[in-house]
């Protein structure tokens, strides 16, 4: 590993004035996944600015229903909160399925939103990598491409956004919430992630002097109802080949009178299914209207011969999920 | 840099530490505290599982400022309890690479759950890696750890 400077900050404005003045510098978080990078050689900062002594740690209920998220919020202690757990169910079981318990005690919501991909190929130095290097190629197209993406991919970037919890999020419509010392700015999280194009190093609207203060939850009943649903290789502790955060629910004439969908493991981004989302609302509820729903949203989907069996897996999964929230609304 | 943190409840110095070393290099090299295991390094394992203000997290990825202040027990702070017996009473240690993190988890587990289900076992325990045990016996141990 690189050296590098070590600072402690305890007051947000001084962490701000401090990036300003030191583009090499970076935030750390828990450390789960910028430590490690680090340790890979991937990444190089020049300073790490602590950040974990923060007051950002809190979660506040908002007056309109809404919650407050504090950026530095450790996952576990997201996922555990009685709020969340009753009005966002599905943001608490996708938390849950992600990393360990020992990784979701020490990650943080800001570094959960900002991980890096975990294409094999940008973790091996080795091989052509146009996230890692820009100009460099992508070894993934030709190589083992199994986890890589089908949704939102390019030429130069096929790797995935291997967040559970941003998918939940972004189904959610949060806005995250970023200081500088230009000032306070709102990114809706659905616009937060950027698709790779031909600048796949460029993975969000965060400017490098930018730090995330918060995300925010808006009121959302129809959350109430949902599921979170990751398919993996193994039962535990694997990234998603398939995740999906859905939430459903019921007019008074029992059709979709609200839905949110959003997708995992398949795109270079948290994927809002928008498509899907426009053909299941006012629609019955039928393993047909899931079916079409599901097939719509994969329509734009560009297979690779190692991972084409997603697309397949991705419509199974959210018709699965779509079946299992009504059955849950029928019996209930 | 100078480091002070606490460490199995006693007020613990290390100097000369370097930004870039983990907390999990700090126990063991500086701090004589070899319990704690170091086999990947990236979190995946769960080797060098400790208690950072009373939560178990892997010591390899926590840069050591950021334990400055913090309260650390380590396996050999646990010592006594009834969960390493129930290890070795189990016969759940092979080599005993991960028992260290196994024991700190599953301590863990056991604080919060008096009586765990064999999925939630399963579950609390999925971030420690053994590669000899094909982890029947460590079940079993954890079984016995709750009797007693
Ligand atoms: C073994 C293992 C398994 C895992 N499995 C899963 C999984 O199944 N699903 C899943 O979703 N995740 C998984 N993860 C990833 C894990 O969720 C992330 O490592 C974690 O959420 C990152 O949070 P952190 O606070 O530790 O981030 P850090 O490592 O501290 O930071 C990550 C990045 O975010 C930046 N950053 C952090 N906070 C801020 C802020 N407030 N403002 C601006 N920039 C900031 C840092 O500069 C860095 O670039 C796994 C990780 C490991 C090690
Ligand atoms: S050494 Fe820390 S998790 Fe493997
Ligand atoms: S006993 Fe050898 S790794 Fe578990």
């Amino acid at each position: 590993m690189k050296t590098f400077n070590y600072l402690r900050a305890t007051d947000v404005d001084v962490a701000l004035q401090r990036i300003a003045v030191e583009p090499g510098a970076r935030f750390l978080g828990g450390g789960t996944n910028l430590v490690d990078l680090m340790r890979e050689g991937i990444e190089a900062p020049e300073t790490l600015i602590d950040i974990t002594r923060l007051p950002l740690d809190g979660i506040e209920e908002l007056p309109d229903g809404g919650l407050r998220i504090g950026a530095l919020v450790r996952n576990s202690d997201l996922a555990a909160h009685p709020v969340v757990r009753g009005r966002y169910p599905f943001l608490s079981q996708a938390i849950l399925l992600g990393a360990t318990g020992q990784i979701r005690n020490m990650a943080t919501v800001g570094g959960n939103l900002l991980q890096r991909t975990r294409c094999l190929y940008f973790y091996d130095e080795a091989s052509a990598c146009n996230k890692r290097e820009p100009g460099a190629g992508c070894a993934a197209r030709e190589g083992f491409n199994r986890g890589n993406a089908v949704l939102g991919t390019s030429d130069a970037c096929v790797a995935t956004h291997p967040s559970d919890m941003a998918v939940a999020l972004a189904a959610i419509d949060a806005v995250v919430e970023v200081r500088s010392s230009r000032g306070t700015r709102h990114i809706p999280l659905t616009e937060f992630h950027l698709l790779p194009g031909t600048t796949p190093h460029l993975e969000s609207q965060l400017e490098s002097d930018e730090l995330i203060t918060a995300v925010e939850l808006p009121p959302l009943p129809v959350a109430a109802h949902s599921y979170y649903r990751k398919v993996r290789d193994r039962a535990s502790y694997a990234f998603a080949l398939v995740s999906v955060a859905a939430a459903l629910d019921f007019g008074a004439d029992g059709r979709i009178a609200d839905v949110r969908l959003a997708l995992g493991g398949v795109a270079t981004k948290p994927w809002r299914a928008r498509t899907a989302e426009q053909l299941l609302l006012g629609a019955a509820a039928s393993e047909d209207s899931f079916a079409t729903a599901a097939a719509a949203e994969l329509a734009a989907a560009v297979p690779l011969p190692g991972n084409a069996f997603k697309i397949d897996l991705a419509c199974r999964t959210v018709v699965a999920v779509l079946r299992r929230l009504t059955t849950e609304r029928s019996g209930s | 840099m100078r480091l002070n943190c606490t460490v199995n409840g006693e007020a613990r110095q290390a100097d000369d530490v370097w930004a870039g070393e983990s907390l999990l290099y700090v126990l063991r090299e500086r701090l004589g505290l070899p319990g704690s295991k170091n086999a990947c390094e990236q979190g995946e394992c769960g080797s060098c599982t400790v208690y950072m203000d009373g939560t178990p997290v892997c010591a390899c990825l926590v840069a050591a400022g950021q334990a400055e202040g913090r309260d650390v027990v380590t396996v050999e702070g646990i010592a006594d309890g009834p969960v390493q017996q129930a290890f070795l009473a189990a016969g759940a240690v092979q080599c005993g690479f991960c028992t260290p993190g196994l024991v700190v988890a599953v301590h863990d587990l056991l604080a919060r759950d008096s009586a765990p289900t064999d999925p939630e076992i399963r579950e609390a325990l999925a971030g420690n890696l053994c590669r000899c045990t094909g982890y029947e016996k460590i079940l079993d141990a954890v079984r016995l750890a709750v009797q007693r």
